[in-house]
């Protein structure tokens, strides 16, 4: 990396020494050019890392999205829901909405289960009648509980919080589960 | 006057002095079509930054109207459907012609002394541009490509420590949206190019500085003492200007590449778009393009206990051996014949990849959703219990992975014989616990059905039929086949 070119084309080179001048004051100019320079690439460069990196520390908003209402849903069955993310760029088009399987336990329970495979993230698909979630980028394949039934998948479906307001079914926006785990709702 | 006007500009900026002695450097005679590989990966880099630059031209990197102005490039403007087509074979080419130029620097030992750098930094290339191509399968910016920005972000979150930040940073957010498509279009467009170009240039600087490898010969070990020397004086002795005396197998090959991508660009056209991109369309399949598809075939029958160190220590050794390997292997003998661990390791990783290739191209590993119910031919005239249990065996999703007769899914084992193999007993016993690959059923189907998938009798045919979906699949051991 450090090899110096030994072509003898360069005539601008620096000379190593010059005719006047001394050692000790070229080697403070180079050491404050360097400086100099560190110094304003610093001052450019770290608020352009700044915001290139701030996806993987910024947090959204949560909102809680109402997506539909309790008479909407059968007990015992899971259907699939979506929803707009807490995310509010409008030039997200379809991309910033999130889809959820929603299944209703009883009169007033719900739960939500992410659609996202553990494994690796494919949407799994609701199988009705066999009751069953199946992946189909891998063959993973989750109890209607959510649980890991078969497969590569390492955890169970992640949940998103889920409540019910008013009569209406609201899911709070969240994260994609990536490592599992989901924030509470606060 | 063009001579006059050529003298000038020499005169002034002194260019031809600086690309004379590149062009006329000596190179050992005997450079075959076996060093063709290299160059044909810078040509084919600089038609993707020509194609590339002009799609450009007429693509919205928007996550909501990409899709649509993609439609546009393909169906409305012969032109640009051509262009697609060229980048999308381009890439292909880049892809192919970077990994026969690295086997044969590794099977010709290239990256011996004084070439450990040249390898090094090629190692760095080979990630980016598999990485180019990742992103630039993103900008197709389909159904298929957001699901593998998901999927890619939760790979990235087995990251240990840092990987959901890492997967926050894939998606530019904490979901796919807005930024997500913007970001990877960045990256595609100015940062892993820029990144390419940069190390592109060390990279064929050091081919001057150190030149090309000579054809290595049997009992001829590399020996850093005296291999330069050695080197010079064969150069001395028998070598010829690389142009064009070498150089022109290298246009060769570089033009038949070109005219081969053409034709295929006409013939084929461009990849296939999926769906529109739409995270609420779960009845979607995912699958990365073919360079990245037998990854995609390790990562589905590895065992699934080691599946979260492998997605990222898997990549990330393999780098790291790949990237440290000169240093280790500085000198010795070049000849593949007399390094029979190199040829080893070349043949297992080719046919590994070939054979991982091949099965991911069917994914026997993924639900048939799609199964039709048993024909009444397979099941045969049977009782109606039996009949029930041919029904449940469509009905609870057994059918997506085991097979009886034609029908059916290949995850399990196939069960048109199972009869033969399990008695009733056995058979409600592996549908009720399940095993590694298949779910338990005990608590999905009620003991009435339970007993409905079983076999009435031995007769082998059908057994099978509703037995079937017992069987689930568990062989003894409850390993899946593959």
């Amino acid at each position: 990396m450090t090899d110096k070119p030994t072509s003898p084309t360069a005539e601008g080179g620096a000379p190593e020494h010059g005719p006047a001048g001394d050692p000790s004051r070229r080697t403070f100019l180079a050491r404050v050019s360097i400086a100099a320079g560190g110094f304003a690439a610093l001052l450019v460069g770290i608020p352009v890392l700044g915001a290139v990196l701030k996806p993987m520390v910024q947090k959204e908003p949560r909102v809680w999205r109402k997506v539909g209402t309790v008479n909407d849903f059968t007990v015992g069955k899971t259907v699939a829901v979506d929803y707009q993310n807490g995310s509010t760029k409008p030039w997200a088009g379809v991309t910033g909405r999130t889809a959820a399987y929603l299944r209703r336990d009883s009169q007033s329970q719900f739960t939500c289960f992410a659609v996202n495979c553990s494994h690796l993230g494919c949407p799994v698909r609701w199988e009705q009648s066999a009751d069953l979630f199946m992946c189909p980028c891998h063959g993973g394949v989750y109890y209607s509980n959510g649980d890991v039934a078969a497969g590569p998948p390492p955890r169970p479906l992640a949940r998103y919080p889920v409540r019910v307001r008013d009569g209406d079914v609201e899911i709070l926006t969240t994260p994609l589960p990536i490592d599992g785990r989901v924030p509470p709702a606060s | 006057m063009f001579r006059r006007i050529g003298n000038w500009l020499e005169d002034r900026s002194g260019l031809g002095e600086l690309i004379g002695p590149v062009m006329s450097h000596l190179v050992p005679r005997g450079s075959s079509w076996m060093y063709v590989f290299g160059s044909a990966t810078l040509f084919a880099f600089i038609l993707q930054i020509v194609t590339g630059i002009a799609l450009s031209f007429v693509y919205v990197p928007s996550s909501s109207q990409a899709y649509e102005s993609l439609k546009f490039i393909t169906q409305n403007s012969a032109l640009d459907h051509f262009l697609r087509s060229v980048h999308y074979f381009g890439a292909s080419a880049m892809i192919l012609m970077v990994g026969l130029h690295m086997l044969r620097t590794f099977l010709f030992a290239s990256y011996k002394y004084p070439r450990e750098a040249s390898w090094m930094s090629g190692t760095v290339l080979l990630f980016l541009t598999i990485a180019m191509g990742f992103t630039g399968q993103i900008l197709r910016w389909d159904q298929t490509a957001i699901w593998s920005v998901v999927v890619g972000a939760q790979q990235a979150g087995y990251f240990p420590l840092i990987g959901p930040a890492l997967a926050r940073f894939m998606l530019a957010g904490e979901s796919l949206g807005g930024q997500t498509l913007s970001q990877f279009f960045a990256l595609h467009v100015f940062v892993f190019p820029v990144l390419i170009g940069a190390l592109l240039g060390p990279h064929l600087w050091m081919v001057i500085r150190n030149g090309i490898s000579e054809p290595p010969k049997r009992g001829k070990p590399v020996d850093p003492k005296t291999y330069r020397d050695e080197y010079h004086q064969l150069l001395e002795k028998d070598g010829v200007p690389f142009w064009p005396d070498a150089a022109w197998r290298d246009v060769v090959f570089a033009v038949a590449m070109i005219v081969v991508i053409v034709g295929l660009a006409i013939t084929l056209g461009p990849p296939h778009l999926a769906a529109a991109p739409n995270p609420t369309n779960l009845d979607t399949h995912p699958a990365p393009d073919w360079y990245l598809l037998w990854y995609f075939g390790v990562l589905a029958l590895i065992p699934h206990a080691i599946t979260p160190y492998v997605i990222i220590g898997g990549p990330a050794v393999v780098f790291l051996v790949l990237f440290l390997m000169p240093l280790f292997a500085r000198h010795g003998e070049r000849h593949p014949f007399r390094r029979p661990w190199a040829l080893g390791v070349v043949a297992v990783v080719v046919v590994s990849i070939a054979s991982f290739w091949s099965l991911a191209t069917w994914e026997p590993w993924s639900p048939r959703y799609d199964a039709k119910p048993l024909s009444a031919q397979v099941i045969g005239n049977v009782s109606a219990e039996a009949q029930h249990g041919a029904q449940l065996f469509h009905d609870k999703g057994c059918i997506e992975c085991h097979r009886i007769g034609n029908d059916g899914g290949f995850r399990g084992p196939n069960l048109t014989y199972v009869g033969n193999r399990l008695d009733a007993k056995e058979l409600t016993w592996r549908i009720a616990n399940g095993g590694y690959n298949m779910p338990s059923f005990a608590k999905i189907l009620s003991a009435k059905e339970l007993r409905a998938r079983r076999p009435s009798g031995r007769r082998a045919r059908f057994v099978s039929g509703r037995s079937l979906e017992a069987t689930g699949r568990a062989p003894p051991g409850g390993r899946c086949p593959r």
